[in-house]
């Protein structure tokens, strides 16, 4: 066995240990861990990916001396390790995008338990991608909502803490939901390791045994992670829980923490019951539904908001929206749109934020439309960005979001039924993105001098923040090459995906 | 040979004064129970007016239900729809319920080669009497893994949430801090009981952790067992007390090295069975203490764990700090 096959579980303990250690040290040395952490895993992520891309086949790691089914393991394939690197990248771009707020908004002796939560969340996210067992990604899918109720309600005021408490009850719902849906199937099958699961249900399904509990165990897991990853009816928690928590943990928490329970709904799709049976249900048709309702209605949500975090924090919902559209659509290629789509929202909203944070920096830390007026002048690199983050949401060539669009509209010609409401939907959406985002870049750009001197504005430049401006690059940069040279990504995702089955 | 001793020590031991107690002549519990009632909390009365005052001008423009028609149709859906999807939820679980393999039926499909080899060779491969500690600390040590460190973050998160600020004092008094001074101090019946049930409840617990791979028990249950001990010890005799031999600091440092542990431990094993190399570690007779290879290391460091998380919840909701 190569050493680099080592790395995966390396990397899951290492920043599973890395979050207790950082609550006996103070905040410097809390922050260098983790930044030091941060930094390692991406190397390793990265290491892995070429090794198996190398190989071009998936391994399994056993966690222990027992073998699968009896024992733990983790199983590496080429998508699961382009994951694992991505989300470390974008995790690292946030925590960088984010030190100044972190240091102005958060209590001092609390920060370091920020640093406990954000390695313990990293910890799981590679934990839900890299498992091949469901009660594992179960206990790792805890550790994901405890965490993720900190990061909103670090930053203590009453509408985080308010925040905080209806994402507890939401996701506990989703939990429980999942759980039973676990339990459900490990009763029918006998297993919980995730290909032992597939071999038994598809022999279920040609005796047609267990038709029913199957179909509610199936709808229960979907279910159960659409609430978590606030698909349209179940949002509610989200705009609160985005709109008023610290910079890092909103970028964070929209891009990495929802895009989590929604790798894991493909896995169970690919790994545990089979795309060709999920397909076949009646489940595909209710996530198509509410994924294109969504599409609808958290966009027109975000129009009608005046507050700028909370109107990226809708346009998250109609994001999640065409996520669940593309797995609605039932084919591999649709699929495959959806995960590109994971990847480019991910990249493209927690850029949003952190550019939102800039321009509100440089408006009196007012984040209502009104006092953004001219704000892309007083801060101009928070302008650009945020610009470039707008117009790949909308969808203008040369950025990822016009990629996962096009791979949309293509995969949605393959299917007969739901070819028309989709392109619709499509349309639809897009129109109402363009109104809300191209409005707030109007707004940046228009110029109102006498405003700014009236209410002392400042005007922030590079070197003011530093780190910030790196994220805010590096984001950019990282917006173009998914948007310049999609089709590797494409490639490896597909790859990627025929290695699930 | 007695020993003479002078008047006023004699009339200090506890057998004077049960005597003259006996004889009536004085109450043994008197000048020793100190039982305050807690005072109320008092409010300013002009702040209280105006408080109740903004609230009720706030809640009937907000609940004016003439002329928010809204607010009038919401509620009565939300009821009725609250209902209905809890009956749907429930209607649907109970059929899929009554579709699934009848109970206790050998036939069933959780009785597969996985329990078998579980109950067969458990003890063999383990060398832990018990089982289920066998399952959950050696074939599935990962999940328990995961498990522990849930306990560990649902503490730092009530942490985040509750614990006050020292340096941070903006002269507002919390009623929290004030809170330790209502508390009945010196309850002589609830401090003897618990001079007499502590070290038990302690050595008990002590005892499941320990015994975890060998019968009932291990680190979960000892946990719990340990840090409700130290709960009642905490109620009995205060926090000037407890906090001789338990801050937050002690907690912080029992869990590092305890999860850290834990990780190491079974990094060690993860590392050997994925690479196929030998475990150096030996498994033992089954049935004596040191046994079972690395079960008791990590019972104790789950045990650890839990008993920290129960205790620094109890503070954390009393007193918001410690």
């Amino acid at each position: 066995m190569a050493f680099v096959q080592n790395f995966p579980f390396m990397s899951i303990i290492l920043s599973l240990f890395s979050g207790p250690l950082s609550t006996v040290m103070d905040r410097k040395k809390a922050k260098i861990i983790n930044t030091a952490v941060l930094l390692i895993l991406t190397a390793m992520s990265a290491a892995v990916l070429v090794y198996v891309m190398g190989t071009g086949e998936s391994y399994v790691y056993t966690m222990g001396h027992f073998p699968a089914p009896w024992g733990n393991e983790i199983r590496v394939g080429v998508l699961e390790a382009a994951m694992a690197l991505f989300f470390c990248v974008i995790m690292l771009l946030c925590m960088l995008g984010g030190v100044l707020e972190r240091e102005l908004e958060l209590e001092e002796s609390k920060e370091n338990l920020y640093y406990v939560m954000v390695n313990l969340l990293l910890c799981s996210l590679l934990a839900l991608i890299y498992t091949n067992d469901l009660f594992t990604a179960y206990v790792f899918v805890e550790i994901n909502t405890i965490s993720a109720c900190g990061l909103i309600m670090i930053k203590q005021n009453g509408r985080t803490i308010e925040a905080a408490t209806r994402y507890m009850i939401m996701s506990l719902l989703g939990s429980g939901l999942l759980l039973l849906g676990i339990c459900f199937l490990y009763d029918l099958t006998g297993h919980l390791l995730m290909s032992n699961i597939q071999q038994q249900v598809r022999i279920l399904q040609e005796t047609g045994a267990y038709h029913v509990p199957l179909l509610v165990s199936l709808g229960l897991m979907s279910i159960g992670l659409a609430i978590k990853s606030a698909l349209f009816p179940f949002h509610t928690w989200l705009p609160d829980a985005y709109g008023y928590s610290t910079v890092s943990s909103a970028a964070i928490l929209s891009s990495l923490v929802s895009k989590g329970y929604i790798f894991l709904l493909v896995k169970i799709f690919f790994r545990v019951i089979g795309f060709d049976i999920v397909k076949n249900s009646k489940v595909v048709n209710v996530l198509f539904v509410f994924g294109i309702a969504g599409m609808i209605m958290g966009s027109v949500s975000a129009i009608r908001e005046n507050n700028i975090r909370r109107m990226i924090a809708y346009s998250s919902v109609a994001q999640i929206g065409y996520i669940y559209m593309g797995f609605g659509l039932g084919t591999t290629d649709s699929v495959v749109a959806s995960i590109y789509h994971i990847v480019s929202h991910a990249a493209t909203k927690s850029l949003l934020f952190v550019a939102a944070s800039g321009i509100t920096d440089a408006s009196g830390d007012s984040t209502s439309f009104f006092d953004l007026t001219g704000a892309g002048y007083r801060n101009k690199l928070a302008g650009a960005a945020f610009t470039v983050g707008s117009l790949s949401m909308v969808g203008i060539p040369m950025f990822s979001g016009f990629i996962s669009k096009l791979l949309f509209a293509q995969s949605a010609l393959e299917s007969v039924n739901k070819m028309l409401p989709t392109l619709i939907a499509l349309a639809i959406s897009t129109i109402l993105n363009a109104v809300y985002f191209l409005k707030t870049v109007i707004r940046i750009y228009a110029p109102d001098r006498k405003l700014a001197s009236e209410k002392h504005f400042r005007t922030i430049t590079m070197a003011d923040q530093p780190q910030k401006a790196a994220a805010l690059i590096l984001f950019i940069i990282l917006n173009l090459a998914l948007g310049l040279s999609s089709q590797p990504v494409i490639r490896l995702i597909r790859s990627g995906l025929s290695m699930f089955s | 040979m007695s020993k003479k001793v002078p008047r006023e020590q004699y009339e200090k031991t506890l057998t004077w004064r049960l005597k003259s107690w006996f004889a009536g002549e004085k109450d043994l519990l008197l000048d020793e129970v100190e039982m305050k009632p807690q005072k109320e909390f008092k409010e300013d009365a002009a702040a209280a007016r105006k408080r109740k005052e903004d609230h009720e001008r706030v809640r009937s423009l907000i609940y004016d239900r003439d002329r928010n028609v809204g607010i009038r149709f919401f509620e009565r859906a939300y009821q009725v729809m609250s209902v209905l999807f809890c009956l749907f939820l429930v209607g649907t679980l109970l059929l899929a319920v009554s579709f699934l393999p009848s109970f206790g039926n050998p036939e069933n499909p959780v009785n597969n080669e996985v329990a078998e080899r579980y109950i067969e060779d458990g003890l063999q491969e383990t060398g832990a009497v018990n089982i289920v500690t066998g399952m959950i600390l050696d074939y599935r040590a990962f999940d328990t893994l995961g498990e522990s460190h849930v306990l560990f973050i649902a503490t730092c998160t009530v942490l985040i949430l509750l614990r006050i600020d020292k340096k941070k004092k903006t002269g507002q008094e919390y009623p929290e801090e004030s809170d330790n001074i209502y508390e009945p101090k010196d309850d002589l019946i609830l401090q003897t009981v618990t001079r007499i049930l502590f070290p038990t409840i302690v050595i008990f617990g002590i005892y499941v952790i320990l015994g975890g791979h060998l019968g009932p028990g291990g680190g979960f249950s000892g946990g719990a067992i340990i840090g409700a001990g130290l709960i009642l010890y905490l109620n009995a005799f205060g926090f000037e007390k407890t906090e001789k031999f338990f801050t937050a600091k002690t907690y912080k440092c029992l869990s590092v090295c305890a999860l850290g542990c834990y990780a190491l431990c079974k990094s060690y094993s993860f590392y050997t069975g994925a690479n196929h190399i030998e475990s150096i570690i030996p498994l033992g007779t089954p049935g004596a203490i040191l046994s079972s290879g690395l079960i008791l290391i990590l019972n104790i460091c789950v045990g650890i764990v839990v008993a920290g998380t129960m205790y620094t919840f109890f503070v954390m909701f009393r007193k918001g700090g410690y």
